[in-house]
């Protein structure tokens, strides 16, 4: 008796909430919603930092909170609670009803009850026990700063990983009913190197998704030898003059420069806010030939991948730009009510206090018929972006990114280390400036942050060639 | 649930689990914002939040941490099992205590806590922004980015040892980013943030005049030539540079290996004279400051530079034990505490007989460079390294005329930076991140068009 009296009054993981669900839908549908979605989540996060030879710290967390959305026309209210009980959950849709203004309850659209449930989570239930104990993280983690520890030069050494693990349920009014489990793995690795005056840093990330084991079988080693190496090639390096020169971009976190330059400018958000130069350039050219770009949600294990979004969609394919023609928008919920542009699978969202909103998952340019030698060996003056920090892009479409580690490139070869050097630029002027893309396309994780908050993506490409671009530097 | 009984209610769990020493930290909050997009209500939203960070302390003197939205009785016990489990990777070779200063009597400002003015309100006063800014000027075609908003929190900390302090307060902000288009010209973006304790407290026409004055400035452009220049920066692009290097005054950051400064580092010369800086989180022009700091450490006033010379660092309490100190209010809650400023203050020493006190942003006639606002400081500051090169909005003023900058960068290290400070302006400015005047930098190199 008072097991289902639980039940019926609150959200239950791991339970039947289908009846709780369709009241709080119906609920919202009778006060004149044209739609009602709910998205409810609960998290068993953890991360693990070393530094030198010793954990320094470990930090459990967990939580659980829904997310409301209504929509009324054009517009939307959405309320974030961590009230999971049906008063709490009613309260919110009310509060949501209210600050739209909703009136008149006569004009909402019907509810017809929810689907059949699409469970995802089926299979993954077992992951929070497969996943590695803090112990276990912990040992390895010492081992890999162990690993960095090469020579005198360097001077800190730091492990981190952290692992979060997302139970979600989805519920809307056109009958959707999801419920997944989604589960994020990501262990990085950072020096900073110092001889004299002479400071230099290094580090490479790496994550996984829906892989419980994959930490298991990070490969420290070669990480750390990377690392270290990237740090001590960038400890003498001269500041690269500044100039318009052309540049070879690496592959895997290369791609960081295609993510933020031109994906955030084919998200549809940026269509509903008018600041995208592409808007209204549907297949027509807006890069050279050579490049074609996807953004997709279905590589196993990658990072930006997803079983389903946060609207409950299952996420597509999209081939954004095809031998240089635009060919989709990223779109989601709110993205195809305003612009039209169908959803892609893209509705994603940090947790329940966002809003989902179109965002890239594993975005990349397409491998081409080149050698990274082929594009070294066209340069007789440029520069060589081995690694690239992060990035920003300006309002209007201006970007700018640091290049981590860089080597410039003469006669066709690469030459000294530079530091400080910057790329900076803009999607429509540089898109067509990309002339020739190599055959070792890879990809990197990272983290994306934007309007619904920081969620996991992938972002890759082969060695990319990019014929003219201002290099900031002293 | 008031923060009293939360803490009787760790209290009492903490002592079914034999657990004898704990503190927590939480907040309560409820947010409230609203964005528009040409006179139509976009988005709308409201949020209630909760966050409990817990420490505990196992037998063998150890901390672990959990943290957790669930303040159930049972979300408790389960926090307080983690983080005893999480205990036992505390680290051994720096402790973590309570303050000692957890039960100073703290400085609780007249909050001027204000009520809620409700969703429809901040539509309304949203909507009237937006128009007015859009009739501000014919060039301006629409304000992309916008919201108003308003929030109302409560901030705990708590320990076994019978420390308790909270406070309440009140927060709204307004912003307005418009976008100004013309013929055969690049789209030129600028805007405003203005915060107060509540939304009667925003002055929301200043803020429309910024933005659009600030937008219709940018569109006369054109790009510059790559060289070394004199610099002006402004109040707070200044403050933005000194908070990215301010691991150089962090105690934490200097025990870590990613600081320029080191453990000997008090008393080096680092500027001119003419240079203090202070972090003052209880200053009564900042609106977000707070009375205690994550570990419960009042907040004060600190000299961070004294006439050019680093005086003090900022500590939690384990990096004031082992610099052999006193905390000073500036430490989070975490597993690993860290060490951050609250609210910078720039100002002009009474050693500045060496400054060109000719160069005044509003009177000079010489060429210079006027530094407004500096982007992407997460992807240009390397503060390990003390290198920085990061995008600018800003102008060129040469032979009496003043040209928007189209897109260019500014590099340098910052000791090069502080050491080469020609003019401190007299008169501060108070910005969102601190107070500061207009600072004079000579010799600084511009990436524009090559």
């Amino acid at each position: 008796m008072l097991s289902s009296q639980i039940k019926s009054n609150e959200i239950v993981f791991g339970s039947c909430n289908k009846d709780l669900l369709e009241e709080i839908i119906f609920y919202g549908i009778v006060l004149g919603a044209d739609f009602v979605e709910i998205f409810i989540e609960n998290t068993d996060n953890s991360s693990v930092l070393a530094e030198e030879d010793f954990i320094t710290s470990v930090s459990p967390s967990f939580g659980r909170g829904a997310g409301i959305r209504i929509f009324k026309e054009k517009k939307d209210g959405f309320v974030s609670t961590n009230d999971l009980t049906k008063h709490g959950l009613m309260r919110s849709v009310s509060q949501a009803i209210e600050m739209l203004d909703i009136t008149d309850n006569k004009k909402g659209e019907a509810f017809n009850g929810l689907n059949k449930h699409r469970d995802y989570s089926l299979s993954k239930k077992k992951w929070i026990n497969e996943v590695p104990s803090i112990h276990e993280i912990s040992e390895k983690l010492l081992v890999s700063t162990k690993s960095l520890k090469k020579n005198n030069k360097i001077l800190t050494r730091k492990g981190s990983y952290s692992r979060n693990l997302q139970e979600v349920i989805i519920a809307s009014s056109d009958g959707t009913y999801v419920s997944d489990i989604r589960l994020h793995q990501t262990v990085g690795l950072n020096v900073i190197a110092s001889d004299a005056q002479y400071r230099s840093s290094g580090s490479r990330r790496f994550g996984s998704s829906g892989m419980p084991n994959e930490f298991r079988l990070w490969d420290h080693e070669k990480a750390a030898n990377d690392v270290f190496e990237s740090s001590m090639n960038m400890l003498y390096a001269d500041y690269v003059e500044a100039g318009q020169m052309p540049v070879v971009l690496a592959n895997k976190f290369g791609g960081v420069i295609f993510h933020e330059a031109c994906g955030h400018l084919l998200e549809t958000t940026q269509i509903e806010r008018g600041t995208t130069p592409f808007e209204n350039k549907l297949n027509e050219k807006i890069a050279h030939e050579s490049l074609t770009a996807i953004d997709e949600g279905i590589s196993e294990g990658s990072f930006g991948s997803l079983s389903v979004d946060d609207e409950g969609m299952e996420p597509e394919k999209s081939v954004l730009i095809k031998n240089g023609i635009l060919k989709k928008f990223i779109s989601d919920r709110a993205g195809e009510l305003r612009t039209g542009h169908k959803r892609t699978g893209s509705g994603r969202r940090q947790n329940y206090s966002f809003a989902a909103a179109s965002r890239m998952r594993n975005t990349y340019i397409a491998k081409g018929e080149h050698s990274k030698e082929d594009l070294i060996n066209s340069i007789s003056d440029g520069l060589y972006c081995k690694s690239m920090g992060g990035g920003s892009v300006g309002a209007t479409g201006q970007f700018n990114f640091a290049v981590e580690e860089g080597y410039l490139i003469k006669n066709g070869k690469l030459t000294n280390p530079v530091k400080g050097a910057t790329l900076i630029g803009e999607a429509k002027e540089v898109m067509p400036k990309i002339s020739m893309c190599g055959n070792d396309l890879e990809l990197a994780p990272g983290f994306c942050g934007s309007i619904s908050g920081s969620v996991n993506v992938t972002v890759g490409q082969p060695h990319i060639k990019v014929d003219s671009i201002t290099v900031g530097g002293r | 649930m008031n923060s009293r009984e939360i803490t009787t209610k760790i209290s009492k769990a903490a002592d079914l689990l034999n657990l004898k020493k704990w503190d927590y930290g939480a907040s309560f909050s409820n947010d409230y914002s609203v964005q528009v997009d040409k006179g139509e209500a976009k988005q709308l939203k409201a949020s209630q939040k909760q966050i409990l960070t817990l420490r505990v302390w196992n037998e063998s003197n150890l901390v672990g941490i959990t943290t957790t939205s669930d303040i159930s009785e049972s979300g408790i016990k389960k926090a307080l099992n983690q983080a005893n489990i999480a205990s036992d990777f505390g680290n051994k070779n720096e402790r973590t205590e309570f303050s000692p200063l957890a039960k100073d009597p703290i400085n609780v400002k007249d909050a001027k806590k204000r009520n809620p003015v409700g969703i429809k309100k901040l539509l309304t006063l949203l909507r009237k922004a937006e128009v007015k800014l859009l009739e501000s000027h014919e060039s301006i075609k629409s304000v992309p980015y916008n919201g108003l908003s308003e929030s109302f929190y409560e901030r705990v900390y708590a320990n076994s040892d019978g420390a308790f302090r909270s406070y309440t307060k009140s927060q709204a902000a307004l912003y307005l980013y418009a976008r100004a288009e013309e013929e055969n010209k690049k789209p030129r973006s600028s805007g405003s943030v203005k915060i107060g304790y509540g939304v009667e407290d925003i002055d929301i026409e200043s803020c429309i005049k910024d933005a659009s004055n600030k937008t219709i400035s940018h569109l006369n452009y054109s790009s510059i030539k790559t060289d070394k220049y004199l610099i002006c920066f402004s109040p707070e692009s200044f403050l933005t540079i000194i908070n990215s290097f301010s691991s150089m005054f962090n105690a934490r950051s200097i025990l870590d290996g990613v600081s320029l400064s080191n453990k000997n580092s008090i008393g080096e010369k680092l500027s001119t004279e003419a240079l203090n800086i202070y972090d003052d989180g209880l200053h009564e022009k900042n609106i977000s400051s707070s009375p205690f700091d994550g570990e419960g450490t009042p907040t004060k006033r600190l000299c961070l530079i004294n006439k050019g010379r680093i005086e003090n660092f900022i500590h939690s309490e384990s990096t004031a034990r082992i610099f052999k100190t006193i905390p000073t209010g500036h430490a989070g809650l975490g597993s690993k505490v860290s060490v951050s400023p609250d609210w910078i203050v720039v100002e002009k020493s009474e050693e500045n007989f060496d400054l060109k006190t000719s160069l005044d942003h509003s009177t000079y006639e010489g060429e210079f460079v006027y530094i407004e606002e500096l982007n992407a400081i997460h992807a240009g500051v390397r503060s390990s390294q003390g290198s920085f090169s990061l995008p600018f909005d800003g102008w060129l003023f040469k032979n009496g005329t003043k040209i928007s900058i189209e897109s260019a960068t500014v590099a340098g290290d910052i000791k090069y930076l502080l050491k080469n400070i020609v003019n401190i302006e007299s008169n501060q400015e108070v910005t969102t991140s601190g107070i500061s005047p207009h600072i004079w930098v000579d010799e600084l190199s511009i990436t524009g068009d090559a």
